[in-house]
């Protein structure tokens, strides 16, 4: 009997390898990623311990063996024959599967213009590591993107004492993702830490001295790195015929297009059917997502339909955010403490949709863990409630919970 | 293991704690967290998750666990186990006891971690 192939060893594909296991299926496990190395956690890579990249393993290599998952780093999966069953490693190999999970996320976006082949990019363990070596020497780091990476980069790199410049072509930092007031406030944190910014910066040139802009503005620096978002990895998937359209097209059961093949995680965009499609890119998703498909390719099948949280810790702050934001709904704050708030979004069936929070630390989880709880129930809580500190969030959920 | 003559027992002076809710505790340069089920009972176990370094105080109590706030891995704290990815390693626990309206807690004086285990058996 064949068995199983995830193609992806990182938070999707190993998580669902562990899962299949705890599902009771005992057919085989075949766990393929292209980097070396164990399974590890990409959200550490921000938070490098004096001059080491932070490489925290997702599970003991003992794990993997005492749960049978035949883990083989460093190969890449070159094709797919979805007829035949088939993928073909680069190495030559060829695996016959049952099922396939192609897990296989995304790659950051490259710069093309003159002198990108100079620019870092930040996704991998080796990407930080050449990154925080790189920084030792570097007096003035400049930054493309005031994205969550940028910015978390913009204040790992403070605290290494480089001097800051973040690039963004846009007018603010963070897009749509965030809500403007808690963007606002990170913006602030950062100029009191020191970092410089630079709004509607589109780059024309890269070179040793610098960034180059259309406007003919030049942002002097040693090292630019640029963190302009991620390309879903699809292409294997695309040359195989399989609908790809923001990535590897999937139902809520993560099925894609073709028979027995599934996809999880940054490279999948998940269509609920209703003419709605999402792709996301956050850590927690892909977590999830990798124990979804697990079940899903051993007939444990229900829509999938956890909301979105990330989160993103910057200087003493930590941003979390459920749900998406978005300008058709409407809004209410709740000011937890002095530097402590939320912001709840509520669509125009006064439902809770999303809710975004900034504090120091961890001070909003519990209240962003609720209101995940409240859009899960599909409540419609009351405002004034909604916006009282002393209102305890779990009471306005007491209606579902006894349910 | 854990025998009376190797604790210490310390009085843990916090606010009352609302059933199915949890504080942080800090004795002799340690965090804990100290938990009321929803029944009523104290628990204790170290206030630090294993997963990565939040403080579980922040987290959310439902039953008998507690997810941690920064990825929320779940434990039960009355055994310490982790329950929910991607916390796999056990929270230590402690003993704890309510005598004449005070909260005491024991702390092991020193020793390994107890209750190491990781969280799912295949």
């Amino acid at each position: 009997m064949t068995g199983i192939v995830i193609v992806g060893a990182g938070e999707c594909g190993t998580r669902a390898a562990l899962t299949l296991r705890e599902t009771g299926y005992r057919g085989s496990v075949t766990l393929i990623g292209e980097e070396a190395g164990l399974p590890y956690e990409r959200p550490p890579l921000s938070k490098p311990v004096g001059t080491s990249v932070l490489r925290k393993e997702i599970c003991a290599g003992e794990r993997l063996a005492a749960a049978e998952v035949d883990y083989r780093p460093g190969e890449t999966v070159s094709a797919l024959a979805p007829h035949a069953k088939t993928v073909s490693l680069a190495n030559g190999g060829v695996l016959s599967y049952d099922k396939l999970l192609l897990a296989t996320g995304a790659a950051p976006r490259r710069l093309t213009c003159p002198g990108s082949e100079h620019v870092h990019v930040f996704r991998t363990f080796e990407d930080a590591k050449r990154l925080y070596g790189a920084v030792s020497g570097a007096r003035r780091v400049a930054i493309i993107g005031a994205g969550l990476i940028g910015m978390e980069l913009a204040a790992v790199l403070r605290a290494r004492d480089a001097q800051v410049t973040v690039l963004e072509a846009a007018d603010r930092t963070l897009g749509r993702a965030v809500p403007t007031v808690l963007a606002g406030r990170l913006h602030a944190r950062h100029e009191e830490a020191g970092v410089t910014f630079v709004f509607g910066a589109r780059v024309q040139r890269i070179s040793k001295d610098g960034v180059e802009l259309e406007d003919g503005r030049h942002i002097s620096a040693d090292l630019v790195v640029a963190a302009i978002g991620v390309v879903p990895n699809t292409s294997v998937a695309e040359h195989a015929g399989l609908a790809v359209d923001n990535g590897i097209v999937v139902d809520p059961h993560l099925r894609t297009s073709a028979p027995d093949i599934f996809a999880a995680g940054d490279c999948a965009c998940l269509n609920s059917g209703d003419g709605r499609s999402f792709r996301s890119e956050s850590w927690r998703n892909a977590q999830f997502h990798g124990a979804h498909a697990a079940r899903a390719m051993t007939g444990v099948t229900h829509p999938y339909a956890r909301a979105s949280w990330f989160w993103s810790d910057q200087y003493e702050l930590g941003l979390q955010v459920v749900g998406l934001p978005a300008s058709d709904q409407t809004s209410v704050a709740r000011q937890i403490s002095v530097d402590a708030q939320i912001i709840f979004f509520l669509d125009q069936a006064e439902r809770l949709v999303a809710a975004a929070g900034l504090g120091r630390g961890t001070a909003v989880a519990r209240d962003i863990r609720l209101a995940e709880m409240l859009i899960d129930a599909g409540e419609q809580p009351n405002r004034q409630l909604l916006a009282d500190p002393a209102t305890n969030l779990k009471s306005l959920l007491k209606q579902s919970r006894a349910a | 293991m854990n025998n009376e003559a190797d604790g210490t027992w310390v009085v843990v002076n916090i606010a009352e704690l609302e059933p199915e809710s949890v504080a942080r505790f800090d004795h002799g340069g340690r965090t804990f967290a100290i938990y009321r089920s929803p029944d009523g009972a104290y628990f204790a176990t170290d206030g630090i998750c294993t997963h990565e370094r939040a403080f579980l105080a922040d987290g959310l109590v439902l039953e008998d666990e507690i997810e941690c706030p920064l990825h929320g891995g779940a434990f039960n704290y009355r055994t310490g186990k982790a329950v929910g990815a991607p916390v796999c390693i056990d929270l230590r626990t402690y003993a704890v006891r309510v005598e004449a309206g005070k909260l005491l807690m024991r702390i092991d004086q020193s020793g390994p971690q107890l209750g190491l285990g990781i969280g799912f058996d295949p």
